[in-house]
């Protein structure tokens, strides 16, 4: 452990020892009294940190021995991770105290939670990986249940943690496998075992490390939590599952398939099109019959994580730019989306029913305006951001020799449009309906705003975020 | 002589045991986190089995890593179905169904 070391990992280790005094004064001081003032200190360490991460990092550096890697892939995705959970984390605030359900744990389960995908996104090493995953996990479930009263909030929380807790178990039994097989946990030690023949053991451990895997990321066919902790989850923290977590387990896909078993590129990538495939078609027809837009979104979720799933099953240097261009595409329109859906109250309560937009458009018609651009932008219609996303994948994967998995995926997009089409038709044209409330947090008017903007605005150059990709993509896929 | 096979056939079948249990059990939440760290002994076994077979002590100390976030997962878990417990007085399988899925 050397000082040099410990320089690498200081973006964590400061986030991990703030989440620690955080705790610390929280529980010393006013307790829930001080929650409001945690929340907007982590807004600002996260920020801060993105900046950080952004602008001082150079080139690619391991720490412990190769345990840990500080490369520009890990470095993209942390300013991702780190910059949509302040997004959430700032709009969640008013919704929270409102509810009574703003406490002093929440920012710091939040900060603990994000440590953790910062390990994930910068494992080089089977253990830094689990306990990244872990750190994450944990703090999760625990968020899951946070309205401990309710009897939705923590039959979602043990949803979450029994079906999270066996996917653990089944990484881990991959784990176990690719370390008995391969003689090492290390990404480059595996890497090197594999160029003298693949033993049927590490295929088997490859196999349950995805399956594992797909878990976290909810693709299809092992997506059964999600419906549910989306709908039974206090709303911030759904908006929090459904954007930072869904970036770090994507990213430790990608950095598992490349830097540990990049040699056999098509034996993962035949898993990884599977579960891509099985995503979106499930996540586009499931979605249809949906009444509640927290599930509804839950099923759009599944469908995203196909399409990103895709550019990575190209098994490309292209792939891993389009599926890094795309996760962080989706992320922007979810910030946005749950923006919109943490305002929707009637008497001062929340309403998650689609029904309750019915004719919202003739009462707020630049809110309407707004999510209407995010709906054509989640469903990829053309003069939106969305589309590039999609299109991006779909290329790599065309590139990629897979024109089945791309034709499979323009099909499933134009099935999942009729579920976003349909909001957009009940807030233009739907019946009368008793209104909702017309106040907005300040911050969620901002999010929304912003969000449908950047939806508008990116298609000139996507905010330059493609080349910042391709160079991740680069340093990943040798 | 017991060699490397019989441990790794002993955890197969331990992590299937658990898996089924996860699956099959009707009865009480309390046998799947049972269930859980069945799975995750059967984990620790292949990996202390390996570490040997191979000489090299990295697998000994994964599994340190494992069990110590064995005993919070569970901590946690335990805690998730106390809440649970106390807003709906039961903690029967076929009661964790407010929502459909």
């Amino acid at each position: 452990m050397t000082p040099a070391d410990l320089n690498t990992l200081l973006p964590e280790i400061v986030l991990a020892l703030f989440a620690m005094s955080a705790l610390i004064f929280g529980v010393y001081t006013g307790k829930d009294a001080v929650a409001r003032s945690l929340v907007w200190a982590t807004v600002a360490v996260f920020v801060l940190l993105a900046l950080w991460i952004a602008t001082t990092g150079t080139g690619a550096r391991q720490a412990f021995g190769g345990l840990f890697q500080d490369d520009p892939f890990a470095r993209f995705a942390k300013v991702t991770i780190l910059l949509s959970a302040a997004a959430v984390l700032a709009m969640s605030q008013d919704y929270m105290a409102r509810r009574d359900l703003l406490r002093f744990e929440y920012p710091v389960l939040i900060t603990l939670s994000v440590v953790g995908m910062m390990m994930m996104v910068s494992a080089g090493d089977l253990m830094a990986l689990y306990m990244g995953l872990e750190l994450q996990s944990l703090a999760l479930y625990v968020m899951a249940a946070l309205r401990r009263g309710s009897v939705k909030s923590t039959e979602a929380g043990l949803k979450y943690f029994v079906l999270g807790a066996l996917s653990s178990g089944l990484l881990l039994y991959g784990a176990s496998l690719t370390y008995g097989f391969a003689g090492t946990t290390l990404f480059s030690g595996i890497l090197s075992q594999l160029g003298e023949g693949v033993p049927l053991g590490l295929l088997f451990g490859l196999v349950f490390m995805l399956a594992g895997l797909a878990f976290k990321v909810s693709a299809a066919p092992f997506h059964m939590w999600t419906p549910d902790v989306y709908e039974g989850s206090p709303t911030p923290v759904t908006a929090f599952f459904a954007t930072a977590p869904k970036v770090a387990a994507m990213a430790l896909l990608a950095r598992l398939a490349h830097d540990a078993f990049g040699a056999i590129p098509g034996d993962w990538g035949q898993v990884v099109a599977a579960l891509a495939v099985a995503s979106m078609a499930l996540g586009a027809i499931a979605a249809i019959g949906q009444r509640d837009i927290k599930r509804l979104m839950a099923y759009s979720s599944i469908a995203h994580m196909g399409y990103a799933l895709m550019g990575l099953a190209a098994g490309t240097a292209q792939g891993v730019q389009a599926m890094l261009v795309y996760m962080a595409i989706y992320v922007t329109m979810n910030v946005g989306t749950f923006a919109f859906i943490l305002s929707m109250t009637r008497d001062g309560r929340p309403v998650t029913t689609i029904d309750a937009l019915n004719q919202y458009a003739r009462r707020e018609p630049l809110r309407a305006l707004a999510m209407l651009v995010l709906l054509f932008s989640l469903a990829g219609v053309p003069p939106m951001v969305g589309f590039f996303g999609k299109f991006t994948v779909l290329k790599a994967a065309v590139d990629g020799g897979l024109v089945w998995l791309a034709v499979a995926g323009a099909v499933a997009s134009v099935v999942g449009a009729f579920y976003y089409l349909r909001i957009v038709y009940f807030m233009y044209f739907g019946k009368e309906a008793s209104a909702l409330d017309r106040e907005m947090s300040p911050v969620q008017w901002v999010m929304l705003m912003g969000s449908a903007a950047i939806m508008v605005l990116g298609v000139v150059n996507l905010f330059g975020i493609e080349p910042a990709a391709a160079l991740a993509a680069e340093t990943l896929v040798r | 002589m017991v060699g490397l096979e019989h441990y790794l056939t002993v955890a197969a079948a331990l992590f299937v045991i658990g898996i089924f249990g996860i699956f099959l059990n009707r009865k009480n939440v309390i046998v799947i986190l049972m269930s859980i760290e069945l799975v995750l002994l059967a984990v620790n076994i292949n990996l202390v089995a390996f570490s040997a077979h191979l000489g090299d002590l990295v697998g000994q100390v994964f599994t340190m890593f494992v069990l110590t976030v064995a005993a919070a997962e569970a901590a946690i878990g335990l805690a998730i179905l106390v809440c649970f417990f106390r807003n709906r007085g039961t903690i029967d399988v076929e009661d964790v169904n407010v929502m459909k899925g």
